[in-house]
């Protein structure tokens, strides 16, 4: 275990308060992508985020508004450094990350799980999910939703609809 | 010019990725539906992320990408198969995404270069992978103008499916190990899509495939003339 100074505490957090570029609601910290904060010398600091997915391209706007909220908080040198081990996983997201993106209308990734993709039958009108731990509603609360498509808007979403209310909705995919 | 077995392999692996990632990407703004149209693009999406990271380990990204001789690329020559309809994507896609998925695997329990990426992307290509088993169980199992599409991608890929098993410098796996498995995968998902495991050649003198040594075939060339036509119009252009 690594022990923070004071100061990298701060600048983790302020780190961490970056909003995510795709997500706004959540803060990088929420979605558990700034690994570490470490002080090189006077004024210079070096954070280490991960991608969620390996080809993300929010990446790049993530560093750059890291870069951004230290400068303005003093750091003269930021260098933002992209590491891969131990690879990102949605149950890398925090409690409070998870209840925002249902208040943000996307249904969280199902927490502890294997990640992966879910087998599923094919029924004769519609994809059959299996009965446990359903995904549910991020509207309505109902566990009756149906998969229409495994990649949506981005890459670590699938596109889903509720069969109470028949609002299409997004399901932040276990990874 | 000599290359290190680990950078020899990081081009095989990352050219995989990109060329794939691109022919996915001629999807956009032809796909069937919607959903696959998004679909198409976050796989080659997925793909592209995975090329970097390759790339990178072996060299220049963008140089290696934009300014490389077609014969090169040490991509498998499956990868490289033009679109041609839906059902052929989505086979080119069972064949390669469960070879790529187990190989990830494989490596992602090693401690090689190549661990920490395939410790990441072998979670995003399991999603790959159950993207073109669902298909297949669809377009096989559907009506018979799509089985009879999907039964004609499967013999006409066929024969470029022996490359993935040849061994690769730098690559540790056990090729036997993992093309039984591919077999024993990929039949099953065609049994139960109702189609018909090929029986055409896979290896010996009528193989295809000599990709990894940097002979193509005839799209690929236009493929690449068409990938490359910008970066090298306007050398070091950027948005």
């Amino acid at each position: 275990m690594v022990t923070l100074t004071a100061l990298e505490t701060e600048l983790l957090a302020l780190a961490g308060s970056v909003p995510d570029p795709e997500l706004p609601v959540l803060t990088l910290r929420e979605l558990g992508v700034v690994r570490a904060v470490r002080v090189r010398g006077a004024d210079a600091v070096e954070v280490e985020l991960t991608p969620t997915y390996t080809g993300c391209p929010a990446v790049e706007a993530m560093s750059a508004d890291i870069e951004r909220v230290l400068h303005d908080h003093g750091v003269r040198e930021v260098t933002v450094r992209r590491v891969l081990t131990p690879a990102w996983s949605t149950d890398d997201i925090t409690d409070e990350g998870r209840r925002k993106l249902r208040e943000f209308g996307i249904a969280p990734p199902r927490a502890g799980r294997a990640a992966g993709p879910v087998g599923l039958r094919l029924g004769p009108i519609r994809t059959l999910a299996p009965e446990t731990d359903p995904v549910r509603c991020p509207h309505c609360g109902s566990a009756d939703t149906e998969l229409l498509s495994r990649f949506s808007s981005t890459a670590c979403k699938a596109l889903r609809r509720c069969l109470d209310c028949r609002e299409p909705f997004d399901h932040f995919k276990e990874l | 010019m000599t290359v290190s077995t680990s950078t020899a392999a990081a081009l095989a692996l990352g050219d995989d990725a990109l060329v794939l990632s691109h022919r996915l990407g001629e999807w956009a703004g032809h796909a069937p539906v919607l959903e696959e149209e998004v679909a198409l693009a976050n796989i080659a999406l997925d793909l592209l992320g995975q090329a970097r990271v390759l790339l990178s380990l072996a060299g220049d990204e963008d140089e290696l990408a934009y300014l490389r001789e077609e014969r090169a690329f040490r991509n498998l020559q499956l990868v490289e198969q033009p679109n041609d309809d839906f059902a052929h994507t989505i086979v080119r896609q069972l064949y390669f995404s469960t070879y790529q998925h187990l190989l990830y695997a494989e490596l992602a329990a090693g401690d090689g270069d190549f661990a920490p990426l395939a410790a990441k992307a072998v979670k995003e290509v399991a999603y790959h992978r159950d993207h073109a088993e669902q298909w297949t169980l669809r377009l096989g199992d559907g009506t018979e103008e799509s089985h009879e599409r999907a039964q004609r991608a499967c013999e006409a890929l066929w024969r470029f499916t022996g490359e993935m098993f040849r061994p690769v410098d730098g690559v540790d796996v056990d090729g036997e190990r993992l093309e039984a498995a591919w077999l024993a995968s990929v039949g099953e998902t065609l049994r139960r899509a109702t189609l018909t495991i090929p029986e055409g050649p896979r290896t010996g003198a009528w193989r295809a495939g000599a990709g990894r040594q940097g002979l193509h075939t005839e799209s690929f060339g236009r493929m690449i003339a068409e990938m490359q036509h910008l970066h090298r119009s306007h050398p070091g252009a950027s948005w």
